[in-house]
């Protein structure tokens, strides 16, 4: 084969000059976010070339809205003749927010096809063999898969604002607009943050779609949280929800940003059930194999150290967020001082009779009480792995909230409300809460584990690992606490409130 | 130049690449041949900066890989196993957004995507969607990209695949022009042995990760095929009447031949009423010895040449004679 004859006969062309070869435009094209907008520029092109996504949202920016108008129009003529209008001005602000989510879901689905569909069409390789940084990749990425349906979402929000403007005279307040804007822009940063995360850690698109479920249930959930908001029209609700997506998105994409690497985009798991596998996983982190005094005097103190950031921030969380509700319902929702008829609690027996007629226990019994925390916990940690470890926060911080609540009332019928919560919460609460807060952040560790990268921590030995974890903590530590605290709360806390109130 | 010092490459329990060891001088092309999964492909991805390696180190254009990752990606075109296009975008479109990334400024990068699409003869589909594109074009488009920047470095994995025989032969050309470039090193890997055999100065095969056998190609051949073969013809079926024949032979040819070099410089392999096969490690010497000893018997000696013995044996003795692949 005669190859050198042929080459000499044409020669290939000469080399090119590069930007970095070239002082004038050296300086502006070397700049570091060139290439992440280059990137993002053909993503969005891309984007915008698939009509599966592109139809879709047109229907939603156009049709959706006049839906909404329609849906509301019709809903105020029917309100107006009983005179309620307050529930469809209510409704309207929320229809706002509802039109300007459905597009915003649409960035879900274009992350997981920007990053995981490209890895399975094996287009990502070439992409990384280029001197593009994995920052760079990584922003370029997320603006574009973030970019086109936040615009859809304000193309939506403003489309239904002229309809509803123009046939039902209704204009929203400019913060109203300015929340849901911001709440849409958050939103669709947080699913396209997760979904990258969730990304680096899938083989198919298909398994990703299969995950992406983690987080549009809990942002659905959030969404019906903040319809809810709005029907108590309490925008600085909003802002709050506003800013821990803001907060969440920070961490996200701190997180995104440290798994995004070209090693973990190409590696290679296979996405296989293997039961062997995972029971010896799972069993290897549940079961104490060095016995009981290896296990309380080593392996659950690993356990505590092991979460320390999600304690942390379960503390936080269940402090200022319980303080913070607690204190919105106590100025939102004043109770009238009669509803406080300390003159109940004469006896034990009248103590235990308030519990049985609450509807809240089935009987004011150790046993009952232990059974009804332990179940909790549990309902929370297996909600954790469907909200990344939201839900079990949000159990957590509910009581905290309610004894808040409870305890601000109480300064309102002439108790010391410090002593009151000495007296009924301390004594048994001193044992309860630790377990309670020990099972919520190994709850929450689940959560994250769902978003780790399998060379740190994640990946299915990773979720596997933590939950045999949480057995051993449950088993070791929560449930012997709770047993202790249940018996106090029934056996010590009424004597002690009984002597509180001078019976 | 690209050199690979004790590489090596573990992804949890599976050692992908093991202590490899290589040099690519500027202006040679090597072969990296292997069986599926032998570590050909993490190999290039080491050396392209894409996976870091877990020991051991390795410079391409100068740059380590680990710990000037961005410089060696500056400096290298990979063609990588599969072409993965944009199915979306034009071909223009695609070459454009690569060539931008690889900040070569607008005129200079028209004018050279032009320039290599024409090279490559496919200006024709340039404003085609990619995914309207044959496998072969695909390939081709794939290859203008890993050309775009004028590398000194160049790893091509594959780069003949899914072609018809004129486009491979192109590409052929395309490596033998590149590698005239005496600045350039280019790795190739391929399952294409004839292909590897005519571009490549040096040839090295990895199995299970390691590299079993490396060397410049005749040497290789030499190496583990013995001295080269030589095959004299006659014109028409001839016996040598001798006093001692060789059994194996069938006539005393055999021994004439043998004979005719002395210290055993010649050994007939085989023989045939109207040919015989003799290897020697010295042809030079051997050869005229050989026809002088024929023409004294009067044989009608017809043509004397090398047998060509291909690089797929070199290749099969390594991997088959080793045991069967287990990755």
């Amino acid at each position: 084969m005669d190859f050198e004859a042929q080459a000499n006969a044409a020669k290939l062309p000469a080399p090119p000059a590069t930007h970095a070869d070239s002082a004038s435009h050296g300086q502006r094209l070397r700049t570091a976010w060139y290439p992440a907008w280059v990137v993002m520029r053909r993503e969005i092109k891309d984007t915008l070339r698939d009509w599966r996504i592109v139809v879709p949202i047109v229907l939603l920016v156009v049709v959706f809205p006049f839906l909404a108008t329609v849906t509301a129009s019709r809903g105020l003529t029917f309100l107006n003749q009983y005179g309620s209008t307050l529930i469809m001005e209510r409704l309207l602000p929320f229809l706002m927010l509802v039109v300007g989510f459905f597009p915003s879901t649409f960035s879900l689905v274009i992350a997981l096809e920007t990053f995981v569909g490209e890895k399975e069409r094996r287009s990502l390789e070439s992409l990384l063999a280029t001197p593009l940084t994995d920052l760079q990749l990584y922003t370029g990425k997320l603006l574009a898969a973030t970019i086109p349906p936040v615009l859809a979402s304000y193309l939506g929000m403003i489309t239904y604002l002229l309809m509803a403007g123009l046939r039902l005279d209704w204009w929203p307040p400019l913060s109203l607009l300015l929340v849901s804007m911001t709440l849409s822009t958050v939103q669709s940063l947080v699913m396209v943050s997760a979904a990258v995360i969730i990304s680096c850690q899938s083989t198919s698109v298909r398994a990703a779609n299969l995950l992406a479920s983690f987080i549009i249930i809990p942002m659905a959930f959030l969404l019906q949280v903040e319809a809810g908001l709005l029907l108590f029209a309490d925008y600085n609700a909003l802002w709050a929800i506003a800013l821990c997506l803001a907060l969440i998105d920070v961490l996200l994409i701190r997180l995104g940003i440290r798994v995004f690497n070209r090693e973990q985009l190409l590696s290679h798991d296979i996405d296989e059930l293997d039961l062997k596998r995972a029971l010896r996983v799972f069993w290897e982190a549940a079961w104490p194999h060095d016995g009981l005094r290896t296990l309380y005097t080593r392996e659950i103190p690993a356990i505590v150290r092991g979460m320390r950031p999600e304690l942390l921030m379960t503390l936080a969380v269940i402090l200022i967020g319980g303080g913070y509700v607690g204190g919105w319902g106590i100025r939102h929702f004043p109770l009238p001082a009669d509803v406080f008829d300390l003159g109940q609690i004469h006896s034990f027996e009248g103590i235990s009779q308030m519990v049985a007629q609450s509807g809240l226990l089935a009987s004011f019994s150790p046993w009952t009480i232990f059974l009804h925390n332990a179940r909790v916990l549990l309902i929370s940690a297996a909600l954790a792995f469907i909200s990344l470890g939201i839900a079990a926060l949000l159990l957590l911080l509910a009581p905290i909230a309610i004894i808040v609540y409870i305890v601000g009332q109480v300064g309102s019928i002439g108790l010391n409300p410090w002593l009151f919560l000495a007296v009924t919460v301390l004594p048994h609460g001193i044992l309860e809460l630790p377990a309670a807060i020990l099972a919520t952040a190994q709850a929450v560790r689940m959560g994250d584990v769902l978003l780790s990268p399998p060379d740190q921590g994640g990946g299915v030995d990773g979720i596997l690992r933590e939950m045999g974890r949480f057995v051993k903590l449950f088993i070791g530590v929560v449930l012997p606490l709770l047993l202790l605290a249940a018996w106090i709360e029934v056996r010590i806390t009424p004597h002690l409130l009984l002597n509180f109130l001078g019976r | 130049m690209i050199e690979l010092e004790g590489l090596m490459k573990a992804f949890d329990t599976l050692v992908a690449v093991d202590d490899i060891t290589l040099t690519v001088q500027p202006g040679e092309v090597l072969a990296l041949l292997g069986p599926n999964g032998a570590g050909k492909t993490t190999t290039v991805r080491m050396l392209a900066a894409i996976l870091k390696p877990t020991a051991g180190r390795a410079r391409v254009a100068g740059y380590d890989v680990a710990t000037q990752s961005d410089d060696v990606r500056r400096n290298v075109g990979v063609l990588t196993e599969a072409p993965g296009l944009y199915s979306r975008m034009t071909g223009r479109e695609y070459l454009d957004f690569f060539g931008q990334l690889r900040e070569i400024p607008t005129l200079q990068r028209r004018a050279r995507i032009d320039t290599l699409a024409e090279w490559f003869r496919i200006t024709d589909a340039l404003n085609r969607r990619l995914g309207e594109y044959s496998k072969g074009m695909a390939q081709k488009i794939a290859l203008i990209r890993t050309l775009l920047h004028d590398p000194p470095a160049l790893l091509l994995d594959e780069p003949t695949s899914a072609m018809d025989p004129a486009s491979a032969r192109l590409v052929r050309d395309t490596i033998m022009e590149l590698r005239s470039n005496a600045r350039r090193a280019i790795i190739l890997c391929t399952h294409n042995l004839p292909e590897a055999e005519a571009l490549a100065d040096h040839i090295a095969i990895i199995r299970q990760g390691r590299i079993v056998e490396q060397d410049a190609t005749p040497t290789l051949k030499a190496r583990l095929l013995g001295p080269p073969l030589m095959e004299i013809r006659f014109a028409q079926p001839w016996k040598h009447q001798a006093s001692s024949p060789n059994p194996g032979a069938g006539n005393g040819i055999v021994a004439l031949i043998e004979n005719a070099v002395p210290h055993n410089g010649v050994r007939v392999q085989d023989a045939g009423d109207d040919w015989v096969r003799y290897s020697t490690a010295d042809p030079a010497t051997a050869n005229p010895a050989v026809l002088r000893a024929l023409a004294a018997s009067e044989a009608p000696v017809m043509t004397l040449s090398v047998v060509e013995q291909s690089l797929e044996a070199v290749y099969l003795r390594v991997v088959e004679g080793n045991g069967t692949d287990g990755l």
